[in-house]
């Protein structure tokens, strides 16, 4: 019969609505299940898989909870235990993005030479295309992706070039975003210290047993040995327990001393409270350059 | 697959030519990688012509042209011709792998159209007039496509250098050690950089109404009684149903039309020529914004290729996730365009918003694994990039065994039987299906159409001879069949779902030497997969550096764009509407 086409999915549509009623009237709606209540209205709202009903999401007063491997800007580590940036200034981040937007400028001491270390970075936000390629391929796990995506301003330059030290975050907030996967490089980069230590103390151990080797030699020349063979050897060995004791020291650090604990703590407020400061800075500037 | 028309005497992929044919083929041309025969500017229409009646090369799927100004490698020692202009065949019918046939040419010099044999070729020649500055002889309509008619020089050249020019191949030297960073508005030397062709005068200039097509469309004749004049009206760019910046430029008398042309190039960017400075790796993140709806599936085929040419393994679980999540996205692209076909036929909205609702499960999904919704990035050569997080399985499991059934059914329940739909879809935009194959059309519309070519089961690539799934056709070739189909695919795609993520194995999901220093040997290959709108190919050519020599696109929504017109033609204006909501288009693919 003709019409019958047009009243069935009029039926859907109404099985629709009633739906959405329903799951309206009760005292926690279906899209709010799960989801962060925090106050006035606001929320962070994970959709379930099976959600029915209503899917749209009130932006901005709701949020997504977004997903760990969210990517969106990147942004570079510093290494709150170490007290020092992750980057090293190899350059690699800058080699394979592929817009090309990473500005690095490697630092030099006062002789002029070049060290591992940056004196500025800048990403230009504009042009970042969010690939990650950065991420994946720095060696250092200096440089990871941000999840703040509300980065709206009036110009594009300079506003969204970004600098270092707004690009800067204390590492404890990417294990805040990241969880699973810091826990994991975590673990893995303990063990590439651990090996590494071990190396050098082969390699201390070998050297020494050369230097032996060689003092043996002189002694059968002649002269007489500054050391013994077993003395060198003795060193070395009291050499590698005094850097290991270090090692120790350093990782009780974190816990043991309050003042060092206090003063990092410190460092790390100070750079969130100057990102912040530099958001909003930028922030009233653009306001101001376009109004 | 129905029967095969034609006698085969040779093998896919090697030429089995008539004996007086046999001096047309000059030279072969990297045999390491790709093979392709290379044939003589004045005998090419002969051979197309053999191979479309004689051995059932019914397709021209790719044409597409290689500037060698400059070319280090080894293979094209000795070759004086500057460009060469490349074909790739293939059978519907029967299904296998193509033929490549390149066709040498001096810089200045014409080659003949292939219109002739194969209408297809059309926009293709177009894009490589505009891009490379080749003519093609006897070619209907060889204006500029991409670019604007005042744009001087052929920017795909090698020699040809845009205006925020750095250098040839990244990564640039300024960005380390020194880092100068410098606002990129600054660096645009507009006074040097617009010139204009010679005897161009940007003043007296005048958007030029030869639209061969449309100027010369027939006087409408069915209503003597009427005394009416035809009038040409553009459609778009901005209007809204034509899904971006896009224009239809139209001839019509009343609401009839009588010719159609479709206008485009508003969203070009010249991909390729940012794809020849990239490095391999680089294009990965590019290729998620040709068909922006399915960076899975680009993704997908841009690493079929390099993985072809670079001869790269990859590994049992990387290819079970590749198929889930081509197949995710495949879902994707059809409920959305299902929504936008009832769109554009004035079912404003809730049919739309219906079938999106597990499009948004399903970006989550994607959002999950790869960290975005729609900028996917997931793939690499030899591989993906990340395993699925935590529970994600579970959730997959459950959108392909309950939920996307489900909702595919109220889908099909809510619009399949509507009389409206029925009425204004039944018979509107019909084209036979051997008009729709020698336009070089794919995808959907040629299934719709009635004939069951899709390359997962033509030329099986990944892990698809696998999977038990159908090819569903449908007989009609309108837009009503052109919408039933999307509903069909989908179905199967869920079922291609249930066994993969059934299946999927444990194990590695990166083989070792994709990385982003890879080089790829020197030759040439042509790799394509079944993307939802059609047949997606890379062209590519090495000569064995870190940058990929040519770069190109064979995007089945520019290419499908082919039939627009002839499609319209007849219809109401209002229905050429649906005729382009029909095709299934992603500016982001069609201007590249
Ligand atoms: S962020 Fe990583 S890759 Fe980039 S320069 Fe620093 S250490 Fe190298
Ligand atoms: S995310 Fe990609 S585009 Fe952005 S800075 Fe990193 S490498 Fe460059």
């Amino acid at each position: 019969m003709f019409g019958t086409g047009l009243l069935k999915g009029l039926g859907v549509t109404l099985k629709h609505a009633l739906e959405t009623f329903e799951d309206d009237r009760e005292s926690v709606p279906d899209r709010y299940k799960g989801s962060l209540d925090l106050g006035n209205n606001r929320k962070v709202i994970q959709q379930p898989i099976d959600q029915e009903g209503l899917l749209t999401i009130q932006y901005p007063e709701e949020k997504r909870l977004l997903p760990e491997r969210f990517r969106y800007i990147p942004m570079l580590i510093w290494d709150s235990e170490k007290q020092e940036d992750r980057c090293t200034a190899c350059g690699i981040c800058a080699k394979v993005c592929p817009p090309q937007c990473i500005w690095i400028v490697r630092d030099s001491d006062e002789n002029g030479k070049p060290v591992t270390r940056c004196s500025e970075f800048y990403i230009d936000a504009a042009v970042c295309m969010s690939c990650s390629f950065c991420v994946e391929f720095c060696p250092f796990d200096a440089i990871k992706m941000n999840h703040d995506y509300e980065l709206a301003v009036y110009d594009r330059y300079p506003q969204l070039v970004y600098d270092m030290e707004e690009l800067t975050v204390p590492l404890e907030y990417y294990a805040a975003l990241w969880p699973t996967q810091y826990e994991e490089e975590q673990a893995r980069r303990k063990e590439e210290e651990e090996q590494k230590r071990k190396q050098e103390e082969e390699k201390a151990a070998r050297a020494a047993a050369r230097q032996a080797a060689a003092a043996q030699k002189a002694e059968a020349g002649a002269g007489a040995p500054k050391r013994s063979a077993a003395e060198l050897q003795a060193l070395a060995k009291e050499r590698a327990a005094q850097r290991q004791a270090q090692a120790q020291g350093q990782t009780a650090d974190g816990g043991g001393d309050d003042d060092a604990a206090a003063a990092k703590r410190a460092r790390m407020e100070d750079l969130k409270r100057r990102a912040q400061e530099r958001a909003r800075q930028r922030k009233l500037e653009s306001g101001n350059g376009s109004s | 697959m129905t029967e095969a028309t034609a006698v085969m005497d040779a093998p896919a992929g090697e030429l089995g030519l008539a004996p007086e044919l046999a001096d047309a083929v000059v030279d072969t041309w990297a045999e390491d990688t790709e093979k392709a025969y290379v044939v003589a500017p004045d005998r090419i229409l002969e051979v197309l012509t053999h191979l479309r009646d004689g051995q059932g090369y019914d397709f021209l799927s790719n044409l597409t042209c290689v500037d060698y100004e400059g070319y280090g490698g080894k293979l094209r020692a000795g070759i004086d011709a500057r460009l060469e202009v490349v074909y790739n065949l293939y059978s519907t019918r029967r299904g296998g792998g193509s033929i490549a046939l390149h066709v040498r040419v001096p810089e200045d010099d014409t080659v003949p159209s292939a219109t002739s044999v194969y209408p297809g070729a059309n926009l293709q020649e177009r894009e490589v007039y505009d891009l490379f500055g080749v003519k093609f002889d006897g070619h209907p309509n060889l204006r500029r496509i991409l670019l604007w008619d005042g744009f001087h020089g052929h920017p795909m050249r090698k020699d040809w250098h845009e205006a925020y020019y750095e250098e040839d191949a990244k990564p640039f030297r300024s960005r380390h050690p020194k880092g100068e960073y410098e606002f990129h508005e600054d660096k645009v030397p507009w006074a040097k950089n617009t010139t204009y062709p010679a005897g161009w005068d940007p003043d007296s200039w005048q958007e030029a109404v030869a639209y061969v097509p449309v100027s010369q469309a027939p006087q409408h004749e069915n209503e003597p009684h009427l005394d009416t004049e035809s009038i040409v009206v553009n459609l778009g760019p901005h209007h809204p149903s034509t899904h971006g910046v896009f224009r239809m430029l139209t001839r019509v008398e009343g609401e009839t039309i009588l010719a159609l042309e479709p206008e485009m190039g508003y969203l070009h960017r010249n991909h390729e020529k940012i794809g020849e400075r990239n490095t391999w790796l680089m294009n990965m993140p590019f290729t998620d914004r040709l068909d922006y709806l399915n960076s899975m599936s680009n993704n997908w085929a841009y690493a079929l290729a390099v993985e072809k040419l670079a001869d790269i393994e990859v590994p049992e679980r990387a290819e079970y996730l590749r198929v889930i999540m081509a197949e995710f996205s495949r879902i994707v692209n059809h409920a959305w365009s299902i929504g936008f076909i009832l769109n554009d036929l004035g079912a404003l909205q809730t049919p739309a918003l219906y079938a999106i609702e597990e499009r948004e499960m399903i970006l989550d999904l994607f959002e999950a694994v790869s960290g975005a919704r729609m900028m996917c990035n997931y793939m690499r050569f030899g591989g993906v990039v990340r395993d699925l997080p935590e529970g994600w399985h579970e959730q997959a499991a459950y959108l392909a065994n309950e939920r996307l059934p489900r909702a595919l059914d109220e889908l099909d329940r809510l619009l399949t039987e509507n009389e409206i739909l029925m009425a204004r879809g039944r018979g509107v935009g019909y084209l036979s299906v051997e008009d729709l194959i020698s336009l070089s059309v794919s995808g959907p519309m040629i299934r719709a159409g009635g004939l069951a070519y899709d390359i997962r089961k033509a030329e099986p690539y990944g892990i698809y001879d696998r999977f038990d799934f159908d090819i569903p056709t449908l007989p009609n070739s309108d837009i009503y069949d052109r919408y039933y189909i999307r509903l069909l695919e989908a179905r199967e795609s869920v079922r291609i779902l249930q066994q993969a993520l059934r299946d999927i194995p444990e194990g590695e999901i990166l083989g070792g030497r994709g990385g982003y220093t890879l080089r790829a040997p020197e030759g040439q290959v042509y790799g394509r997969l079944e993307a939802p709108k059609g047949e997606l190919g890379f062209y590519l050519a090495s000569d064995g550096k870190t940058q990929p020599w040519r770069y190109h696109v064979r995007s089945p929504s520019y290419i499908n764009l082919n039939a627009l017109g002839p499609m319209s033609v007849g219809y109401k204006v209002a229905d050429a509407i649906v005729i382009l909501g029909a095709i299934d288009i992603v500016l982001g693919e069609v201007d590249r």
